[in-house]
Parts: C-alpha cells; sequence; structure tokens
C-alpha cells in the first residue's frame, strides 16, 4: 500500500523524467528522503489548513464565547508543546537518515574524478585490478556501494538524483558517498556545480543491474579485449595520435581523455548529451567544441569524413553490448 | 526611600539573572557541542562518538536550566494583588521577568536537547 502510494507520487510528479529526478527515487538514501518530502510538504499543508479553520472560528465566534485564558491555553498547546513534540519526533526520525551508510573494506569502490566536462570512472575491488572506464557508472542493485570522489581541475559536484543526495568532487580531496540501489534500470546522473563552459552538457548513465548481471558484465570486462591493429580504424587511430589522450583495449595508459575500450557499449556519447552513432561519432571527433563548448578535444577537421567514419565504426565495436536487460 | 530603593536594584538583579542564565546556559552547551565535533573530527580525524563528558556537559546544562526554570516559577507565586498582574508596580515586575525566565527556561531546555540530538545521532564527520 504504502509503496503504492510512493510510486503513484512518483508518476505524478516526475511527469516523464523518471530516469532523472528526485521523485523518482531507485536507491535507499532518495528513497528515505522523498518519504520526508512528502511527509513535510503534507504536514506543512495541515498545519496551514488547520491555522486558517482556527482563525474562521475565532472570528465567527459569538461575542463572550472565548475567554482569554482558554485563548492562552490554545497557545501554549499548539504553539509549544505539538510543534515541541512534532519537532523531536522529526529530528529523531530525519537524523539517522543523515548518518552514512556503513561500508565495508570488501564492498565494490567505484573512484569517480570530475574533469571539465566528463567523468573518469575507475571500479575497484577486493585487490583485483582497477577496470577503467569513462561517462557511465553500473553499479548492482541491493549491495552497498562506495563512491570515492575527487576531481582534477575544478570543482564539480556528483550527483544522481533518484539515488541519492549530491557530494562535490574537489580537488585533492576524496570525498566518499556510500549508497544502495534499489531497482534496476537506466537512469542519469549530472554535475550540479558549475565548472566551466560546458557544465550544463556533463552527465552521465548510471545503469542498475542485478547483482549476478553485474557480476558476469565486470568480470567480462576485466578481461582485456585483444586488438584488431590490422584494422583501419586502429590504423587511423595510431596515425592521429588519438592514443595519447585515450586507451582502447584496457591499457588504462592514456588518461587524458575518456577510456574508449569498451565504447560500443556506452548509452550516450560526449558524457550524456548525444547518442553514440557512427554518424554522431564522427561528428564529435570532427568538430568536438560544436557539441561541448571548451571540451579539452582538439577538432580534426581536416579528417575526411570518411575517415571519421571509419574511427567511429572501429570505436562502436569496441566491447559490444552483451547485458541486453540493461538496454533502455 | 534609599532602603526601598536598595531593596528594588536586590530584587531586580536577581530576576535579570535568572533571566539570561538559560539561553546563555544554552549558547555555551550550543558553542561547546560544536566546537567539540569540528575540532574533533579536524584534530583527531574521527567524530567524538558520545563522549562521557558530552553527556555529564548536557545533563549539567539541562539540571542548570532546570534549576532557573524552577526558581523564576517560585517567583512568580511570590504573594501579591491578585491578577491581572500589569501594573507598574515593583511585585508586577517581579512576576513579569520570572514568568520570563520561567518560558526562557523552556525554550533553551528543548534547545539544549535539540543541539544534542545530532550528537547521538550522526556518528560521522562528513
Ligand atoms: C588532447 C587529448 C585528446 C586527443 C588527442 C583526442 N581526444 Fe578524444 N577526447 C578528449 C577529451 C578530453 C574528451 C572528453 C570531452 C568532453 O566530453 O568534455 C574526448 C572525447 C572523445 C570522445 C567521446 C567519448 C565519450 O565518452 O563519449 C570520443 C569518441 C573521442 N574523444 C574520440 C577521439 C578520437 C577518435 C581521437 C583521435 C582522432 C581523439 N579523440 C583525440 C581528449 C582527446
Ligand atoms: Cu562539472
Amino acid at each position: 500500500m504504502a509503496g503504492k502510494s510512493l510510486v503513484l507520487w512518483s508518476l505524478v510528479l516526475t511527469g516523464c523524467n523518471a530516469h532523472q529526478s528526485a521523485l523518482a527515487p531507485f536507491g535507499l538514501e532518495a528513497r528515505s528522503t522523498l518519504w520526508l518530502t512528502i511527509v513535510l510538504a503534507a504536514g506543512g499543508l495541515v498545519i496551514a489548513l488547520g491555522v486558517a479553520a482556527i482563525y474562521v472560528v475565532a472570528a465567527r465566534a459569538p461575542e463572550g464565547k472565548l475567554t482569554h485564558e482558554s485563548g492562552m491555553r490554545l497557545v501554549l498547546w499548539l504553539g509549544a508543546v505539538v510543534p515541541t513534540v512534532v519537532l523531536t519526533a522529526l529530528l529523531i526520525w530525519a537524523l539517522p537518515a543523515m548518518r552514512p551508510l556503513p561500508a565495508a573494506d570488501s564492498d565494490l569502490r567505484i573512484r569517480v574524478e570530475g574533469e571539465q566536462f566528463w567523468w573518469r570512472v575507475t571500479y575497484r575491488q577486493d585487490g583485483a585490478e582497477p577496470l577503467l572506464s569513462a561517462n557511465e557508472i553500473r553499479l548492482p542493485v541491493d549491495r552497498t556501494v562506495v563512491f570515492e570522489l575527487t576531481a582534477t581541475d575544478v570543482v564539480h559536484s556528483f550527483w544522481i538524483p533518484g539515488l541519492a543526495g549530491k557530494m562535490d568532487m574537489i580537488p585533492g580531496r576524496t570525498n566518499r558517498l556510500v549508497v544502495k540501489a534499489e531497482k534496476p534500470g537506466t537512469y542519469r546522473g549530472v554535475c550540479a556545480e558549475f565548472c566551466g563552459l560546458s557544465h550544463a552538457l556533463m552527465a552521465f548513465d548510471v545503469i542498475a543491474m542485478e547483482p549476478a548481471a553485474f557480476d558476469a558484465w565486470l568480470a567480462e570486462a576485466r578481461v582485456r579485449p585483444v586488438g584488431q591493429p590490422r584494422e583501419r580504424g586502429a590504423a587511423l587511430f595510431a596515425r592521429e595520435g588519438c592514443g595519447s589522450c585515450h586507451s582502447v583495449n584496457g591499457e588504462q595508459t592514456a588518461r587524458i581523455g575518456p577510456d574508449l575500450t569498451r565504447y560500443g557499449e556506452r548509452l550516450t556519447l560526449g558524457a550524456g548529451i548525444l547518442a553514440p552513432t557512427a554518424a554522431d561519432t564522427a561528428a564529435f571527433i570532427r568538430d568536438p567544441q560544436r557539441f561541448k563548448p571548451g571540451a579539452r578535444m582538439p577538432a580534426y577537421d581536416h579528417l575526411p569524413q570518411e575517415e571519421a567514419l571509419a574511427l567511429a565504426h572501429w570505436l562502436k565495436r569496441n566491447g559490444k553490448p552483451k547485458t541486453p536487460e540493461a538496454r533502455p | 526611600m534609599t532602603d526601598e530603593r536598595r531593596k528594588w536594584h536586590e530584587r531586580l538583579q536577581v530576576t535579570l539573572w535568572t533571566l539570561i542564565v538559560p539561553p546563555t546556559v544554552w549558547a555555551v552547551h550550543f558553542l561547546f557541542s560544536y566546537l567539540w565535533a569540528a575540532v574533533s573530527c579536524a584534530k583527531a580525524g574521527v567524530f567524538a562518538e558520545f563522549p562521557t563528558l558530552f553527556v555529564i556537559g548536557t545533563v549539567l546544562a539541562l539540571m542548570a536550566i532546570a534549576l532557573s526554570g524552577w526558581i523564576a516559577h517560585r517567583q512568580t507565586r511570590q504573594r501579591g494583588d491578585p491578577p491581572p498582574h500589569e501594573q507598574g508596580t515593583d511585585i508586577d515586575r517581579l512576576r513579569f521577568l520570572a514568568k520570563s525566565t520561567l518560558l526562557l527556561a523552556g525554550l533553551s531546555f528543548v534547545g539544549v536537547l535539540f543541539t544534542a540530538l545530532p550528537v547521538v545521532f550522526i556518528g560521522d564527520c562528513r
């Protein structure tokens, strides 16, 4: 019943933006925050209506009906005792929700570094070799996940509205955000701190997966793909020096730009702003500034369209999606 | 005349004291709680988890406030003319200050409790 009404509320309030809204939670913290919000809003409404009703009654009461003493008693109860009790109850309810979730050392850690204007993502667990990725975060539902958040250039802020509150990413500092996703699906996160020209074009996809599917994905992603250096795209990639900024084949050596090892499985291009079609990828390679002013990637407008497309097709073959349930 | 004035002074001093005691205790407790948490987080790197000193300090603060509230309550009960106590007389002035002290003590009591709750419930520096 409670769950149903919550879903109903969410539907009414979110319209069609259920993948990026604090009103359509898929995580523990966002869910309890939504409850608090609903209770506060409803409570505020009740109080406002109650005060209005008392006002009407008082204004219409016949002469001599209201005594000074009953008025003072009303002030004592409704002005002091009831607010104190209500505020105490709210404090006792809300304060534990502010307490960070407990996390064990064995929990999955996802390090996310904010850059102008994209996200470097590193999965670490149990001493296994870290896995590098970008602009997309996958996490298992019903498990505690620790985000380690930092930035390399300016202050950014990491916010997945449906999952938890936002957390600043500050250069030289690592902030921890412990979360627990509860509902599998595809969601979206954003940068919530103005960080430059393309701040508003700095988002990422969030894919909450069933634990078994996530484990399978992680294990598979950890297997370094065998490069196909003889392909035309690979040759172009080498010739144009893309490899000085981007890693492919899981080398994790070039880290200036987003890791492109599993680019083919991405849901978006350019940190959540475009569909990752071959045509748009080619257009992005030839002129990143057109889509993202201030982006730290040089334009390759000297590349003929045909070569840019060849590159795009080759990139898109990297890490083809093998988890169909995660596709929107 | 001189005698009268001395008595008046004495009484006012006493009630003014009880008037500012509860909010002052509240303020000190508030400041102490926040400084304690901040210093512990900054210097030791860990949240000062429910330390005995904090419990003692909170109980002492609550007791001081309750005591001044009780004294004030006694003073509102001083014998004199019947209500309403709204004249510019010494005894009415005293009653007014005492009543104010009592109300402030109630507020401060709740204030100290509300300040202490986060310390109990939040166990982390973040
Ligand atoms: C100077 C370093 C640099 C070089 C060289 C470079 N890039 Fe980039 N690239 C970046 C950065 C930085 C971004 C992130 C831009 C953003 O979203 O703000 C990026 C983004 C991309 C993206 C989008 C990635 C995503 O996650 O959506 C693709 C695709 C891409 N580059 C392909 C290429 C190709 C192909 C080449 C070679 C022709 C190349 N890049 C050369 C720095 C570089
Ligand atoms: Cu940003």
